[in-house]
């Protein structure tokens, strides 16, 4: 059993489909005008640069910013790991592995730890990141304050002018109505002390992960036209407030396969009567596990009350 | 015992047997060649063309069949194939006023040098559906005129401009910055060729609608079709090694030519404004769209209120594209169970405290924890 995908049966369903494109499909001046938007986002954490977005063979929304931040920083020598909702067999995150094995010939993984590229739509990886790895996030709607101001003239001269008043307003709107800030995912955050950023529609589960890690960060918003980063090491707070502190989701349940607690997880609905099993979203972090020989419930409530009853009710 | 469900890799596989499966029909039933898409589904081509902005009937005809005559999905396979292209520059101006004129009408005049020309159109057909070209077509041959097509055929405009009635358009000089809409990213407030490429690029429908809204009182700009004409013009290209500019080719243009409510200033005695729409091929209800919706977002150049739809640049222009607009609604079919995950948690975290009598919202943390 190996965990990289096996590229040839991708190549010879359509050998000559990639024919005749660059190296990662893009064209080398747009790679490098790419990085020219890489470095930018870089130098200025969190902030949003513009960007000559590429018509990409995939649709927009389906992950085209993330595809050509990939491929203007991919190298031959590089790995790829692909996961959508953490996993890497999900069929959007199949679709892009097997665009860059075709475009770009490039070795693929599914493990965390042996990627040095990883693209992710909604998810980061439960394995903590390193220094060698570089995480690239598909973005939707890179500016934060969208929802609350539709208008791009007005959003950037916020940013300017560093005026996140209405973001703030609106957080405690929530407090207000529901006792608590409602945002469940691309939850905000301040990066580096300046500018708000979006997260990407990752669960604020995943927030604290984004915080001092390790790894380069880079978001790829193309439709938007949009790329932002935050580099090595950088403060990345979650906003909130004093008396109601950001916190984040947790279950009382443990993963069914193999019991992890710490880790994000799925509702799966196992029959029509209720019935409901949880399971990570995180394939890999699962994977690992099992084979290290943790073992879950296998979806049993009565083990999970027996178990919680034996702890004590302290889940 | 559940088992996480795999092989996402071989069900796309297959799904793209079927679709290919389905594309072809009944293979009894002869296949279409391009040929006969580019010669007998015209206006198809002609749309693709120009949403996709790439003028290439046969390629457009390939796009075509391969998305199953889903016109946009046809652009969106035209668009994903010009992004490769290397660009060798940018042409001279094309000059409509030399245009090989196929058709050619006016509303503003009952006559003018040149004539109101026709040509083919379906504007006075009844629409009713011909059993007869069910069976076959049996199409009478048109008839050639006695007279050619007048040679000096000006544009309305520029009988308007000898009096001064009408805003006077001064060409940008020639060493002016061409804005290129597929290799920046737009800026408001944008100019108008950016403004125009968006709209040329635009959804015939969404345009449609827009220019639509305009008529029935969301800025109104009272106008008159000053002049609608379709037909062939020269592409002329300098090469650099050559320092002149030669002509590499021929292609099919519709453009209109709004004739809009009058404005004047202290400095400027009242004229008429214009709208301007150009379009590949034979597309002109688009261009007619086009040419209102441009007049309408030029509110603010002439002092007017901005206040409905198609007056909003950014409104206008964010939302005209389609290959964008179907690609981010049609992401809704993406898995979202992660951040559907987030949201349950929330809810049930929310209806917990609903339920324990902490309706009123005081501070409390995760119920989850």
């Amino acid at each position: 059993m190996t965990d990289t995908i096996d590229r040839t049966d991708a190549v010879s369903a359509a050998p000559t489909e990639a024919e005749g494109y660059n190296f990662a499909y893009l064209d080398e001046q747009t790679k490098r005008m790419i990085r020219r938007a890489i470095l930018k986002a870089i130098a200025v954490p969190g902030y949003q640069v513009p960007f000559g977005s590429r018509e990409m063979p995939l649709p927009y929304g389906w992950g085209t910013g993330g595809i050509q931040v990939t491929a203007a920083i991919i190298g031959t020598d590089d790995t790829l790991k692909v996961i959508d909702q953490g996993a890497d067999d999900t069929t959007n995150a199949v679709n892009i592995r097997r665009f860059f094995a075709k475009t770009a010939g490039v070795a693929t993984t599914e493990r965390t730890t042996e990627a040095s590229i990883i693209q992710t739509r909604h998810r980061i990886p439960e394995t903590p990141l390193t220094e060698d790895q570089v995480i690239v996030y598909q973005v939707p709607i890179p500016e934060p304050l969208r929802k609350l101001e539709p208008r791009e003239l007005e959003t950037r001269k916020m940013h300017a002018l560093e005026e996140y008043g209405v973001m703030h307003v609106s957080l405690y709107e929530d407090i207000a109505k529901f006792g608590r800030i409602t945002k469940s995912y691309d939850y905000p955050v301040r990066v580096n002390g300046r500018y708000v950023m979006a997260p990407s529609p990752i669960p604020k589960f995943d927030n604290p992960k984004m915080d001092r890690m390790p790894a380069l960060q880079l978001f790829g918003a193309g439709r938007e036209k949009r790329i932002y980063a935050v580099p090595p090491y950088s403060d990345v707070k979650s906003l909130d407030f004093d008396d109601h502190p950001f916190s984040i989701e947790s279950w009382d349940e443990n993963c069914a396969l193999c019991g992890a607690a710490d880790s994000y997880l799925d509702e799966v609905v196992t029959d029509d009567k209720g019935g409901r099993m949880y399971v990570c979203s995180d394939s890999d972090y699962c994977q690992q596990r099992r084979d290290a020989g943790h073992i879950g419930d296998g979806g049993d409530p009565d083990y999970v009350a027996g178990r919680a009853a034996a702890a004590g009710g302290a889940e | 015992m559940y088992v996480a469900v795999k092989g996402g890799e071989r069900a796309i596989e297959n799904s793209q047997k079927l679709l290919a499966e389905e594309r072809r029909g009944d293979p009894a039933v002869p296949e279409l060649n391009l040929e006969q898409i580019s010669e007998q589904m015209t206006l198809a081509v002609d749309r693709v063309m120009t949403e996709g902005s790439l003028y290439d009937r046969s390629l457009a005809a390939l796009a075509i069949k391969q998305a199953r005559g889903d016109l946009q999905e046809a652009i969106f396979l035209l668009r994903a194939y010009r992004t490769t292209l290397p660009r060798f520059g940018a042409s001279e101006p094309v000059d409509t006023s030399t245009m090989a004129v196929r058709r050619r009408i006016s509303a503003t005049y009952k006559d003018l040098p040149g004539g109101q020309v026709l040509g083919p159109s379906f504007d006075y057909t009844h629409r009713l559906l011909d059993f007869a070209l069910a069976a076959g077509d049996n199409r009478p041959a048109s008839e050639i005129a006695d007279e050619p097509v007048d040679a000096g055929m000006p544009r309305v405009t520029e009988i308007l401009d000898h009096e001064g009635l009408v805003e006077k358009e001064d060409p940008d000089p020639e060493d002016a910055p061409v804005f290129d809409l597929t290799r920046e990213s737009p800026r408001y407030p944008a100019d108008r060729s950016a403004r125009l490429q968006n709209l040329a690029r635009g959804d015939e429908g969404y345009v449609l609608a827009l220019g639509y809204s305009t008529q029935r009182g969301y800025g109104g700009n009272h106008p008159f079709a000053g002049e609608i004409r379709m037909g062939e013009v020269a592409v002329e290209f300098a090469p650099e090694e050559l320092g002149f500019p030669i002509e590499i080719g021929e292609i099919t243009l519709t453009e209109c030519q709004m004739i809009n409510q009058f404005k004047g200033s202290a400095t400027t005695p009242p004229q008429f404004t214009r709208g301007y729409g150009l379009t590949f091929g034979h597309c002109e209800r688009k261009a007619m769209s086009m040419a209102l919706v441009d007049r309408a977002l030029r509110a603010r150049e002439f002092g007017e209120p901005v206040d409905a739809p198609a007056q909003d640049e950014e409104f206008v222009m964010a939302h005209s594209d389609n290959v964008e607009a179907s690609g981010f609604v049609q992401h809704l079919k993406l898995p979202h169970y992660v951040d559907f995950q987030a949201e349950l948690v929330t809810v049930r975290a929310l209806r917990r405290k609903f339920e324990d009598g902490d309706a009123e919202g005081s501070a409390v943390a995760d119920a989850a924890e």
